[in-house]
């Protein structure tokens, strides 16, 4: 089998695996970064979402041998020690969770969008949430979450 | 997923020398279709020919009065170029509606066009806009390019380039999206060009096809209201559990309509 190198969350691994291995699988089952789930096999729900250079990626819809020249960040790269990410603190405070299971996808998606842009609007989170699709919540906590997150890192009251 | 060759060419040459003889190869781009394909194990190709390291297909360039852009340009890259958002704003606004963020990430133009799905936004604007399909032979025409339901002029290995678009006057898209996927359930792409108006529907046929009535009502007032009273048939429309052949027939109308209104 191929052996490839992924830059994983600021640390470089190197694994063994098949051309045809998606990376999330490389994600969760070599690397034990279970944090990335695999909610559908349509590559529509978004839970499997991770950063490839910075940008928001369905990990079960790319191939790892295609994510070896990129810096890939999971949800478990998130934190910096015990301080949880600013989205992920978002998302506690307003109960942006409930099983939780979309969570990681969710946190990874609109880390993108809070980058791309500080201020979103309730439609414009909407429209960026759709590719990421949660069973609990109704969506409202998660655009709160989101809005509260965007308020604090714009250094207002969040 | 069936295990492949994988390959990754940095130039349009080496990609073309590497699928030469291999009859069983694909291109691969941003995956965004093919790879659901794969996962659903329904093809199996013996060779993956990645085309995400050749530079010289990620280009957006304006060429005279076109505006040409490279076949490995993302859909996001097209909703967020200056260039396209300043020359065709609303072939920008399509883009940036396909899918999803993390499909506009990955996916990309030459794919699209290349996978020729009947509900895919771009053939609308392709064919709306009277677009050339670029690829390593020739130079397609938009009305040769859609063949029928996942089918293109390419001959098997042929790969897309780029596609050139005109500039038009105004164009604007309006879709009635699937639920889920975001698909077009209804697409419709109106524009007014040097060469007259074209009006493009995609999602409601086998492939994307114009509608020379609409074409001639606008001609004569470019105003929504211009639409009034023109019936699509339903006879050789799609029909399914998501939108009947008659309700997506009425779904041309209305988007049409939204279209030429986005327009003004
Ligand atoms: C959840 C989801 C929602 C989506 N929603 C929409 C939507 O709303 N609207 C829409 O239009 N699309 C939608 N898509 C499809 C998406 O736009 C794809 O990105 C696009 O159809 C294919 O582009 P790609 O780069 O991903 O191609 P790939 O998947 O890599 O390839 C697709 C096909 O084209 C061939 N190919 C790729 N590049 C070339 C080339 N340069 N020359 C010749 N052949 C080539 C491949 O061999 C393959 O057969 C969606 C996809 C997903 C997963
Ligand atoms: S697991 Fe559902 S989109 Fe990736
Ligand atoms: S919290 Fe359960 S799926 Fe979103």
């Amino acid at each position: 089998m191929p052996t490839i190198t992924l830059r994983v969350n600021r640390k470089n691994h190197t694994v063994e695996c098949a051309n045809s291995s998606l990376l999330v699988d490389v994600l969760r089952e070599q690397l034990r970064l279970t944090g990335t789930h695999v909610g559908c096999d349509t590559s529509q729900c978004g839970a499997c979402t991770v950063h490839v250079d910075g940008h928001s990626v369905k990990s079960c819809t790319m191939l790892a041998v295609e994510a070896q020249d990129a810096e890939i960040t999971t949800i478990e790269g998130l934190a910096d020690g015990n301080t949880l990410h600013p989205m992920q603190a978002a998302f506690q405070e307003c109960h942006g969770l409930q099983c939780g299971f979309c969570t990681s996808g969710m946190v990874m998606s609109t880390t993108e969008l809070v980058s791309r842009n500080p201020d979103p609007s309730e439609p414009e989170i909407r429209h960026w949430l759709e590719g990421n699709l949660c069973r609990c919540t109704g969506y409202h906590n998660i655009v709160r979450a989101v809005q509260t997150c965007a308020r604090g890192s714009r250094g207002g009251t969040p | 997923m069936k295990d492949f060759q994988f390959h990754r060419p940095t130039t349009v040459a080496e990609a073309v020398a590497l699928m030469a003889g291999k009859d069983g190869a694909k291109f691969l781009s941003g995956g965004q279709s093919l790879l659901p394909v794969l996962k659903l194990d329904l093809a199996e190709p013996t060779d993956l020919i990645s085309l995400t390291g050749i530079a010289e297909l990620r280009e957006i360039r304006v060429d005279g009065q076109a505006l040409v852009i490279g076949a490995l340009v993302t859909h996001d890259a097209v909703a967020r170029s200056a260039d396209v958002r300043k020359h065709i704003p609303g072939l920008a606004a399509l883009a940036g509606g396909i899918g999803d963020p993390q499909v506009r990430n990955r996916g990309t133009l030459g794919g699209s066009v290349a996978h020729a799905d009947p509900s895919a936004d771009y053939p609308a604007a392709i064919l709306a806009l009277g677009a050339t399909v670029h690829t390593n032979l020739r130079k397609i025409d938009a009305e040769e390019f859609f063949t029928g339901l996942f089918e293109s002029a390419l001959a098997p290995g042929e790969l897309v380039t780029a596609v050139s678009f005109p500039i038009p006057k105004r164009a604007a898209y309006a879709k009635f999206a699937h639920r889920a996927s975001k698909y077009a359930l209804v697409g419709v792409m109106v524009a007014l060009t040097s060469s007259g108006v074209r009006v493009a529907v995609t999602g409601a046929g086998a492939k994307v096809f114009r509608v020379s009535a609409m074409e001639d009502a606008l001609t004569k007032g470019f105003v929504p209201e211009a639409l009034s009273g023109i019936t699509v048939s339903a006879d050789d429309l799609n029909g399914d559990a998501e939108a009947s052949a008659e309700f997506r027939a009425h779904l041309i109308g209305v988007m049409a309509k939204r279209a030429v209104a986005a327009c003004q």
